[in-house]
């Protein structure tokens, strides 16, 4: 099955998320623009998704938030930058618990052959933005691996 | 983890001599004598880049009779890949979910059911 590619460059402050799925490109668009069908994926199964509001059109807001399983509670929202289309979705991303460090986002959905590639790029205000950002609301306990430390190093020779 | 910290370690691992030097240091301990030969750095200068990788605790730095070693401290790496670990779980099972949904979708749309009601 393909494998979701997150690149995070020391000292850039932007992450790229690049993802294949076994869809048309238009089904792709849909679950992302689509919010009945954006809370039946976005987000791991333990966290429940409710959407406030998700206007899908150039200055539309949106707003949802995320209820773990002790009830804890992480609001987000953001503001979408030109009609979203499968050519590009650009919007901006608050998390309300660290207001005013705002992320720029474009998901891009590219076809191939059928299948359909998702590149999004997100681009944070300052490194230690996308540092917090990516560390935080996702605390769930993941095993240390030496062999992810062994990739690391591997990634390190390479460059 | 402190993000501070973080910072220090992304900082360090921004320069290639310093990865570079990293990656030498996992082999096992060396002298900046050592560390200097395969670059066209002077040893001062690779000084100042362990000076650099010791203050974001990647290096440690010991003596032995009249050398004095550095030693590659992975425990801070490890931080790093955590860090990206639990960004990747999120992603990876939120697209797991999302594959699930597709497919979902795809076999509704072949049963002329536009709006792909989950069941």
């Amino acid at each position: 099955m393909s494998k979701t590619v997150i690149t995070a460059e020391p000292g850039i402050p932007m992450v790229i998320i690049t993802r294949e799925f076994d869809a048309p490109r238009d089904l792709v668009f849909r679950a992302h623009t689509d919010p009945d069908l954006l809370v039946r994926w976005l987000g791991p199964r333990d966290l429940t998704l409710t959407v406030d509001r998700y206007e899908v059109r150039d200055g539309g807001t949106w707003r949802y938030v995320n209820t773990d399983a002790d009830g804890n509670t992480f609001g987000f929202h953001g503001v979408f930058h030109g009609d979203p289309s499968p050519d590009a979705i650009v919007q901006t991303f608050e998390f309300e618990g660290a207001p005013g460090h705002v992320c720029l986002q474009t998901a891009t959905l590219a076809d191939r052959d059928g299948r359909t590639l998702l590149r999004t790029v997100s681009s944070f205000q300052s490194v230690e933005d996308r540092d917090a950002m990516v560390s935080s609301g996702m605390e769930r306990g993941v095993r240390d691996s030496d062999e992810r430390l062994a990739g690391l190093l591997a990634q390190l020779q390479a460059r | 983890m402190a993000t501070d910290r973080l910072s220090l370690v992304f900082g360090a691992l921004a320069d290639p001599t310093r990865r570079a030097i990293l990656v030498r240091l996992a082999d096992g301990e060396a002298t900046v004598a050592e560390l200097a030969a395969p670059f066209s750095v002077s040893q001062p200068a690779i000084s100042r880049h362990l000076k650099v990788l010791e203050n974001a605790g990647l290096v440690s730095r010991t003596r032995r009779a009249t050398a004095r070693l550095s030693r590659l401290e992975a425990e801070p790496l490890r931080d790093v890949t955590t860090w990206l670990a639990r960004y990747q779980q999120f992603w990876d099972q939120s697209y797991e979910r999302l594959d699930d949904l597709l497919g979902a979708l795809r076999a509704s749309q072949e049963n002329n059911d536009p709006e792909g009601k989950p069941q």
